[in-house]
């Protein structure tokens, strides 16, 4: 155990802790239902907000993609138009590949060196590091999309329809939902990833697990209320349905886990424009992403550009003039 | 290379867990600050005072890096939290790559000094973090709001700058050559080379630069060239290369020079020029430009005031490099010619690529480059104006402009390096490749982890191929190394192409070291000396003065 990891996996224990007792010993249902949601969804979209806009104010000044393919060149050369797109539609593939799909993690392989006679590094596909970020990030996704069954009333048909693939493996009762499951899953895999592979660990910090636990700690309290104690339905949906609508009410009966639940969730808002979690905004603005790679066929304009003192050829020449005459180069001034 | 490691014992460091270094005190990389050691072969020696002043830039003055004090001004930390203040503004990928890394390590065993130290510093997402976590600490709000609260430190990843993070951050951004691998590699595509450059530039205002990369960008801005050749020298060594090529050929290809009115106004590399293999590149280069003049009455014209195609000024600062990219466009507009043809060159391409047309353009006074000959518009370099020596050698012999004899080449088995930078930061795979099997018929390509986008650096390139830090070069040197050797052993490759100059130089020396058998070759050179002249005499050599395949008889005859 150290502390890189110690710390983070106490603060959420002690989050879900201060939460539940909060509820089940002091009554502070009004706080943890009411109070810090609405605290933490302002946090995250004030947050989300500056720091993209951060990021907007700062100035591109050179258009400089990382091209991952052939150019554009001579008509006959084909062109990757997709790794190393020169037009907008190109770029906008390239984003949208890189969004969805992960393709630069999908790229990722794994150096191996052999101390032997052979001495051989040898490079292999390394897909579980793709197969456990898209498990994590969809199954997140349609955790998340669920839940505006608490949200909305009547719930639209296309949440209903997320349910109803979602627990199309009929299992047990009530029936299982995959997506919670996948996103257990995939944490605790990223976790040990982090905590046994030893590349990782090295250049793991604090900020790296307390995401995850965090995470973990939603899905776990979650998943308990769902399959295991069972909570009242009816009252969290009134509860939630008056934070939507602005008239918050805090219903009879539900029980601390279900406001421990909810303070993660909010940490969680709350946390994430302070934190790698930005990623989700920072990949639409990644210029060695998003740009074209044409700077030799349409100029790119930087903003901030200014003169330089330079060293002419005037100066050049005068420095040289007398050399230059007798090797017979040619001179714009004789003398 | 006597004093240093052998391939031997370089490869007996190699560990890439790194854990098993690391005792339980240093369970945060953080804490083993004070521990970094500078040492002799890893480091290049600090910047002469004089290269610092020709150029104006700050605290000129001598100094060691091995030294305890490194007589920086007094408010170092002042200047350094302006200058990344300055610089985030400045720069959209610096601020974005600063706040989302996830740390996922995906990029972690992609750099080449990784994979050829095992130093756990040289995995990019680290590299990046060295900095990272002194901008937490010093520009993000989240950070100094969670320091308050107890655990939130720790929860932060902050770290305060003091003289070993300095020292620190000097000794590995002098350990990553820009070559962009790891960004391929990112799911945000954070570019490691970004970082480096922006680290470097802080580096300059404190006068941390060092000296392989301080006196080439001096001579350069002064003299004309990295190298510091002098006009006449120049000449002189251009004439010395005209006299062997009428050795090996019997014709007169002498060169213009600053010749007004002249189509084309060629830049390469001074290292073309000064050292071999890059001299029989050149004069390849000098016999394409005979055989269209005189087949076509193409004027190329070379110039000694813009005698450098490579540029330091990347590996120093953006201002700096636009101090010496600026004679291009100048004298091209001096002498009057239509476009310009650049030579064989990674980084140089880069910047021309990427940077020149935005720094120092718009070249309006230049027009839509044409091939004359091809009647091919260059619609890729359509506003820079400048064109890639390989883009128009390809597209002469796409068009059967060029006689070549392929047989000249014969004994040369080849592979292809692509150049980080041409690669990466450009997009030229196919180009060289084109070139290369219609001047040569035995080519290899390399595995595919190890090529293209995802070429490995010489480990020697952003000025660092030094003869100090031969330790650090060779192996960094590693990857491309192990990959040459598995397609010499496997096809008996002897011939190692490329399109760059700094490659010619430093890949002849990982050559030596991990992979005797293999020669470098530029393409240019392999281009000349299929290259039928009109009116040449039998040629019995190649470039090299080596007998061509199937002359060796008639060479002792001749003698």
């Amino acid at each position: 155990m150290n502390q890189k990891y110690l710390i983070p996996l106490t603060a959420v224990f002690l989050l879900f802790l201060v939460a539940y007792t909060g509820v089940e010993g002091a009554g502070l249902q009004w706080f943890f239902g009411i109070v810090f949601p609405y605290v933490a969804i302002l946090a995250f979209l004030a947050g989300f907000v500056y720091k993209v806009l951060g990021w907007a104010s700062s100035a591109v000044p050179f258009r400089i993609p990382t091209t991952c393919g052939q150019q554009k060149s001579l008509p006959w050369i084909k062109q990757n138009t997709i790794d190393n797109p020169d037009t907008s539609t190109g770029v906008f593939l390239r984003m949208v590949l890189e969004i969805f799909l992960f393709r630069s993690l999908f790229r990722n392989t794994k150096a191996a060196f052999n101390r032997n006679a052979s001495n051989r590094l040898s490079y292999s596909w390394e897909i579980f590091l793709w197969v456990g970020a898209l498990a994590f990030h969809y199954s997140f996704l349609v955790v998340l999309l669920r839940h505006f069954r608490f949200f909305t009333s009547p719930v639209p048909s296309c949440i209903k329809f997320l349910e109803y693939i979602d627990g199309i493996v009929q299992l047990g009762l009530p029936g299982i939902f995959l997506s919670g499951v996948v996103l257990l899953a995939a944490t605790l895999f990223l976790l040990a990833r982090r905590i046994f592979d030893a590349k990782v660990t090295y250049i793991s910090q604090a900020a790296d697990y307390f995401p995850l636990f965090l995470i973990i700690g939603i899905a776990a309290t979650g998943l308990s209320m769902r399959y295991f104690t069972k909570v009242d339905i009816v009252g969290i949906k009134t509860l939630t349905m008056g934070l939507v609508t602005f008239s918050p009410t805090i219903p009879e009966g539900v029980s601390g886990l279900f406001y421990g639940h909810v303070f993660l969730v909010s940490i969680l808002f709350a946390y994430f424009p302070a934190s790698k979690l930005m990623h989700l905004g920072g990949i639409f603005l990644s210029p060695t992403r998003n740009m074209a790679n044409n700077t030799r066929a349409k100029r790119h304009v930087n903003p901030w550009n200014y003169d330089v003192k330079t060293h002419t050829y005037e100066e050049y020449e005068d420095h040289f003039r007398e050399k230059m005459i007798e090797a017979g180069l040619p001179v714009d001034k004789k003398e | 290379m006597s004093d240093e490691l052998t391939p031997n014992e370089l490869l007996d460091k190699i560990d890439y867990g790194p854990q098993s270094k690391s005792g339980p005190e240093s369970s945060n990389w953080m804490d083993t600050t004070a521990s970094v050691q500078i040492r002799p072969g890893m480091y290049c020696y600090a910047a002469k005072a004089e290269s610092v002043e020709t150029l104006g830039l700050p605290n000129a003055r001598p100094w060691n890096p091995l030294d305890e004090d490194w007589k920086l001004p007094d408010n170092w930390q002042e200047i350094i939290f302006q200058g990344l203040k300055e610089r985030l503004e400045k720069f959209r990928t610096f601020k974005v790559f600063m706040d989302i890394c996830v740390r996922c390590g995906a990029c972690a065993d992609k750099c080449h000094f990784f994979l050829g130290t095992g130093d756990p510093k040289n995995m990019p997402v680290l590299r990046a973090e060295l900095l990272r976590s002194v901008y937490r600490n010093d520009f993000s709000t989240a950070a100094k709001i969670l320091s308050k609260i107890p655990g939130g430190k720790a929860l932060a990843g902050s770290r305060p700058m003091t003289i070993d993070v300095l020292k620190e951050w000097w000794y590995y951004f002098f350990q990553c050559t820009e070559c962009r691998r790891c960004s391929v590699f990112c799911p945000y595509g954070i570019d490691t080379a970004e970082i480096t450059i922006m680290a470097r530039e802080i580096f300059n205002l404190l006068g941390l630069n060092i000296d392989w990369i301080a006196t080439p960008v001096s001579n350069c801005f002064q003299t004309g060239n990295h190298l510091g050749i002098q006009p006449h020298a120049f000449k002189d060594m251009l004439e010395f290369f005209v006299e062997d090529l009428e050795d090996v050929t019997g014709v007169d290809c002498t060169p213009n020079f600053q010749k007004k009115g002249a189509d084309i106004l060629f830049i390469t590399p001074s290292g073309d020029v000064f050292a071999d293999p890059g001299t029989y590149t050149c004069q390849g280069y000098l016999v394409l430009f005979k055989y269209l003049k005189d087949k076509y009455g193409l004027d190329v014209t070379w110039s000694t005031y813009a005698s450098e195609g490579g540029n330091f000024g990347f590996f120093t600062s953006h201002e700096t490099m636009k101090r010496l990219n600026a004679k291009m466009y100048a004298e091209a507009k001096r002498l009057g010619v239509k476009w310009i043809l650049g030579g064989e060159c990674g980084h140089m391409w880069r910047v021309i690529h990427q940077y020149m047309d935005t720094m120092n353009g718009p070249a309006d006074f230049l027009e839509v480059p044409k091939n004359p000959i091809t009647g091919t518009v260059f619609e890729n370099a359509r506003s820079t104006k400048m064109v890639h020596i390989t883009e128009f050698t390809a597209d002469l012999i796409k068009h059967g402009k060029l006689e070549l004899d392929k047989s000249r080449n014969a004994e040369r088995i080849i592979t292809f390096h692509d150049s980080c930078n041409t690669s990466r930061g450009m997009g030229l795979l196919d180009e060289p490749r084109y070139v290369i099997q219609n001047v040569c018929d035995n080519f290899y390509e390399m595995p595919p982890n190890t090529i293209r986008e995802q070429t490995f650096c010489c480990g020697s390139g952003s000025g660092l191929n030094a003869g100090e830090n031969m330790e650090l070069r060779m192996a960094g040197a590693l990857p491309r190394a192990n990959a040459l050797k598995y397609v010499h052993e496997k096809f008996g490759v002897n011939t190692l192409g490329t399109v760059c100059a700094i490659d010619r130089a430093a890949l002849t020396t990982l050559c030596e070291y991990w992979v005797p058998d293999v020669e470098v070759y530029g393409v240019h050179e392999l281009v000349g000396n299929a290259l039928i002249l009109p009116g040449e005499k039998k040629r019995t050599q190649d470039l090299r003065l080596e007998p061509l395949p199937g002359m060796e008889l008639e060479e002792d005859e001749d003698e």
